[in-house]
């Protein structure tokens, strides 16, 4: 790496942060195998206290975060996250607590989970759900998982088939693969939508349902949503809704109303806790009524003034993680939920709408709109035609971005559109920023037809300039070797 | 322009075949390479795979997106190009030169309902 060396490159033998005192107390033997203790050393670099917060505090500094520029990252809803979230997940008594206490001391956090929970479904009108997923993806499969339960519970475990539209998130189709699926992809039709008449040659005794996300990739809200949910419900199948995109929807319309069995929400996204850097994430998945048999256990209920929780559900897939989910990030979450109240959730979803519409206008008559109509929380350009033109790639503006301390939007997906520009705003930005990134985007474009070697080179004002991905992807180098 | 061969027949999906007796050639376009960018990965089917005509056989990744690759024709691998394990980058050198694998086709005739060239060319043209 330019400039900076790994932390392995920097170590010298025999240098050390602490020194400890001679072991004054005589050494116990251990119970452990000889076949599991190890013999030799572990390889760690041996650094001074000083170079190793020098280390990584350099690294820090040339991290991008939200916190210090615009991240229009499609699909990904890179929201700003309130620090007041922060404070109330670092109280003491939430920090000090241990998955393993006794119930009666972790009242607290119980009510948390429950309230959390209950909060969740009213706003996706869905009836009960789990917290226990780590992020969206583990969500989907849980979604699935339950799925055939429900199925093998009625004693249809011959339906395999599930539908996966092609303008859907990418973790769909692996999802409901990984699941032991059958995946069905259908085509968007010219609008970037999909239509019951697709869905029609698949509505049998062998469906199991279909993933929808709605708003879907394009950014286009599904508007024959309640039309699918009544004929895929019709020949006993089940609908699972993707709620990656739902920072579009809060206040406005719900999963659950619209027919969906079975949806997952990202907190991480719209529910503002950290995004980006590892999160962590949570997806909670939640359900509805027919589906509540099947969650996983515990659940966490309210008996007589206080909280336990409940494992005695026969008919529950089981434990989908160690202990109850990214607790801390469900915390953050109902601080949000808290701070906001409903009327505030409902205006966020209305201004990352109004945004990404402001967004769409005023960047439509410059950069090409494969599917021109009223996009919700994001919209989706394409390069293809500056492409044509000047040879300058959706890569290269998007790396131009780095330049000009934007993050670059979302690039090559959804599939289904051409050197794919997706771009999400979010409510958090102001029209000043909006602003902004119109300019530099109006900027590169002007530079791809005047001047597209510039672009071809960006980033230049970056510590690392342009990486040969291609080389990284084919001959990929993981690990350290000394 | 992409390059279009006058020697094979074409699917909408961008694969070409190239049918002799009864075994099938099959590899993807030159639309194909140019639109997934730099391949980085294939993945092959085994030898004596059978596959219906439609069915996902092989995938193949660029740096920009993953692309499954169909059977223009039903039938058994009985041949797969093992050059592509190593080096993917053929696919965007010569995509006519390199075949991703070979079937012995259950029915010839399912040839002749594959695009020729100038449907092909019209096809590309259409998406434009």
């Amino acid at each position: 790496m330019h400039g900076q060396k790994l932390i392995f490159e920097q170590s010298v033998s025999g240098r050390r942060g602490y020194l400890f005192p001679r072991c004054d107390v005589p050494v116990q033997e251990t119970d452990l195998p000889d076949s599991l203790l190890r013999v030799e050393t572990t390889g760690l670099p041996e650094l001074s206290e000083v170079e190793v917060i020098r280390h990584y505090q350099n690294l820090g500094r040339r991290n991008f975060c939200v916190d210090v520029g615009f991240y229009p990252l499609g699909s990904c809803t890179m929201k700003y996250n309130p620090k007041v979230n922060e404070q109330v997940a670092s109280l003491e008594g939430f920090l000090d607590l241990h998955p393993l206490q006794d119930e009666q001391t972790l009242q607290g956090m119980l009510q948390i989970i429950h309230r959390l929970t209950g909060d969740l479904c009213e706003i996706t009108g869905m009836t009960w759900g789990t917290l226990q997923s780590m992020a969206g993806a583990h969500g989907e499969y849980t979604g699935m998982k339950l799925f055939r339960a429900y199925f093998a519970s009625r004693g249809e475990s011959s339906r395999t088939r599930l539908i996966v539209p092609s303008s859907s998130h990418g973790t769909n189709p692996a999802s409901a693969h990984l699941s032991g699926f059958e995946v069905v992809e259908v085509p968007a039709d010219k609008r970037g939508l999909v239509t019951l008449d697709v869905l029609k040659p698949y509505l049998d005794d062998r469906l199991a349902g279909i993933m929808l996300t709605n708003p879907n990739t394009l950014g286009l809200y599904e508007v024959e949503v309640a039309e699918i949910a009544r004929e895929i419900h019709r020949v006993g199948g089940l609908l699972y809704y993707d709620g990656a995109n739902m920072n579009a929807i809060m206040g406005a319309s719900r999963p659950g109303d619209m027919g969906f069995d079975v949806i997952h929400l990202n907190l991480h996204k719209t529910f503002s806790t950290p995004h980006g850097g590892g999160g962590p994430g949570s997806g909670p998945v939640l359900v509805s009524k027919r589906m509540v048999p099947f969650l996983p256990v515990p659940d966490v209920v309210l008996q007589k003034g206080s909280y336990a929780f409940d494992w005695n559900r026969p008919e529950s897939i089981g434990k989908i993680s160690g202990f109850y989910g990214n607790i801390g990030i469900c915390i953050r979450a109902l601080t949000y939920i808290m701070v906001m109240g409903s009327d505030g959730l409902a205006e966020a979803s209305r201004m990352a709408v109004l945004n990404a519409n402001y967004l769409m206008e005023r960047l439509k008559g410059t950069f090409h709109l494969p599917y021109n109509r009223r996009c919700m929380h994001e919209c989706v350009f394409s390069a293809e035609r500056i492409k044509a033109d000047t040879g300058v790639t959706a890569l290269d503006v998007a790396k131009a971005l780095i330049d000009r301390n934007i993050h670059p939007p979302t690039i090559y997906f959804p599939l289904i559109v051409q050197e794919a520009l997706m771009i999400e705003p979010t409510e958090t930005e102001s029209r000043e920023t909006l602003d902004r990134f119109i300019e530099a985007m109006e900027d590169i474009h002007r530079l791809a037809y005047e001047d597209p070697s510039q672009l071809k080179s960006a980033p230049l004002r970056t510590e690392v300039g342009r990486v040969d991905d291609v080389a990284a992807a084919r001959n990929p180098r993981v690990c350290f070797c000394g | 322009m992409s390059e279009i061969r006058d020697d094979v027949r074409y699917t909408e999906n961008h694969e070409w075949v190239q049918l002799d007796g009864t075994t099938a050639k099959v590899g993807i376009t030159d639309y194909a390479q140019d639109s997934l960018g730099e391949i980085v990965y294939v993945e092959l089917p085994e030898v004596e795979d059978q596959f219906s005509q439609g069915d996902e056989v092989a995938s193949i990744e660029s740096v920009k997106a993953a692309a499954p690759v169909y059977a223009p024709m039903g039938g058994r691998i009985v041949r797969v190009n093992k050059k592509l394990e190593d080096s993917p980058e053929l696919l965007n050198e010569a995509p006519f030169k390199n075949p991703i694998y070979t079937l012995e086709v259950d029915d010839p005739d399912e040839y002749a309902e594959l695009m020729d060239s100038d449907a092909y060319a019209d096809f590309l043209k259409e998406r434009e």
